[in-house]
């Protein structure tokens, strides 16, 4: 049968390619390397708005743009509505996705001007079940140095991060207990919770 | 005469620790959720936070940006150099009764060089030389060392989120610092003045976090215990925390299924 025959074809390609060397491993594409060019992508860019002394309002614009290129907003934000993303609707579920990613824009790049001076370095990554954990230490003034993880993951399709641990505060978790009492003030209503949203932050 | 009363100090402690924490603290049970914090006494730590909220707003917030704003930087970061240093002799004894006998030597050479070459811990040539970091230990962390269970979560007035561990390890800790069975009634103040201003100076430096959490998150409660949880266990070197369970495995529907 045809699709049959393609499918073995396949397989006896992928044979040959992989005992000549020359194709990447197709489960795990993500490697060590990737995961660190991408944190390092990342933090070059987060120094790049640090360092340029810009207004509030145009760092959120920039970390905006940098959270929607690099992060995983869908599962990041599906994550934090927990087991009430079951009952939420596609339309529900597009929406929340588009407020949760301004909302944090809005809430930690308000905060950029503390990092004035600072600067980000990106120190070693290791493989943790099915991701890889960026590791890399914050230096502000007059403070000292502490440690921020990059949990970076391939499901999706891409290189993108799905969490950032700072001192063992996931930003996933913490937002998912925010999340969490933003609905049960009003008392689970999915919409009425995305409208509180776009205000908040 | 005071190694005597310190030792003896500590052999009461430990039998108190041994006997009444290792037992005392509660258990989740078998039912408890998963990932869910363990939180039986929370209409009451509820009220507990509701005081310390008001605490702050009226006097701790506006003294702390008080204090921030009238002194110089320079200044706030040395108080609190001094402060920290007074606390370190307790994290030494910590590293001990721990086992932990690298960190004791490496808390105890810091101490002796931010004391001496830093005039009494005003400076940090210690962190310059770049020596390891503080080990920061507390009792509390001990008992987690000696097998003890982290028991319910408390706000305690005040001093804000713990655990039943953590507040056994708070109390015990008041008698864990041996300069406190060394230094003399006024001078014994300067520490306690200085660790006082340290937290004062602490909250105006990072009020926007601060506020952010107590003031602007939806419920500062929950976010406080959160926060409190995570970054604790962090410091206790579990990773038992939840965020090392794969979000992309979650029970919930997978968006790249469809």
């Amino acid at each position: 049968m045809k699709t049959d025959f393609s499918r073995r074809q396949l397989i006896a390609a992928g044979a040959a390619a992989a005992a000549l060397g020359t194709t990447p491993t197709l489960s795990f594409a993500l490697t060590d390397s990737s995961a660190k060019a991408l944190v390092d992508r990342i933090v070059k860019e987060i120094n790049r708005v640090i360092a340029s002394g810009k207004p509030v309002s145009s760092m959120i614009r920039d970390f905006e743009s940098i959270f929607a290129r690099y992060a995983d907003v869908n599962i990041i934000a599906r994550s934090t509505l927990g087991a009430d993303s079951r009952r939420a609707t596609a339309a529900q579920m597009r929406a929340f996705t588009d407020a949760f990613r301004s909302y944090i824009a809005r809430k930690y790049g308000k905060r950029f001007n503390e990092f004035v001076g600072g600067k980000i370095e990106v120190k070693g990554v290791r493989r943790v079940k099915s991701w890889h954990e960026v590791r890399s230490t914050v230096y502000l003034r007059g403070e000292s140095p502490f440690e921020v993880l990059f949990l970076v993951s391939d499901r999706s399709g891409k290189d993108l991060f799905f969490d950032m641990v700072i001192e063992g505060v996931s930003l996933r978790l913490t937002e998912r207990t925010e999340i969490g009492a933003m609905l049960d003030r009003r008392q689970g209503n999915i919409d009425a919770m995305i409208q509180d949203l776009r205000k908040a932050g | 005469m005071f190694l005597a009363s310190f030792v003896s100090g500590l052999r009461g402690l430990a039998a108190i620790a041994c006997f009444g924490v290792l037992a005392a603290c509660a258990n989740p049970g078998p039912s408890h959720p998963a990932g869910e914090p363990f939180d039986p006494y929370e209409a009451q730590n509820r009220k507990v936070h509701e005081f310390n909220r008001s605490l702050d707003r009226a006097i701790i917030r506006p003294a702390g940006r008080g204090y921030s704003n009238f002194l110089p930087d320079d200044i706030e970061t040395v108080i609190g150099r001094f402060a920290f240093n007074l606390s370190i002799p307790g994290a030494i004894v910590n590293n001990v009764l721990q086992g932990n006998g690298r960190g004791a030597s490496q808390d105890l050479y810091r101490f002796a060089i931010n004391s001496t070459v830093g005039l009494g811990g005003f400076f940090d040539p210690a962190s310059e030389m770049g020596m390891p970091a503080p080990t920061d230990a507390d009792f509390g962390q001990t008992l987690h060392v000696w097998g003890a269970r982290e028991g319910a979560y408390v706000e305690l007035p005040l001093l804000g989120p713990s655990t039943e561990r953590d507040t056994w390890g708070k109390v015990v800790d008041v008698f864990t610092n041996p300069l406190t069975y060394v230094i003399d009634d006024p001078e014994n103040y300067y520490g306690t003045a200085a660790s006082v201003s340290s937290r004062l100076s602490d909250r105006g430096r990072y009020s926007d976090t601060i506020d952010s959490i107590l003031y602007e998150s939806a419920d500062s409660y929950a976010q406080a215990r959160s926060l409190y949880l995570q970054n604790r266990r962090f410091e206790l070197g579990g990773t038992g925390g939840e965020s090392y369970v794969d979000p992309y495995d979650d029970p919930y529907e997978d968006p790249y299924e469809n």
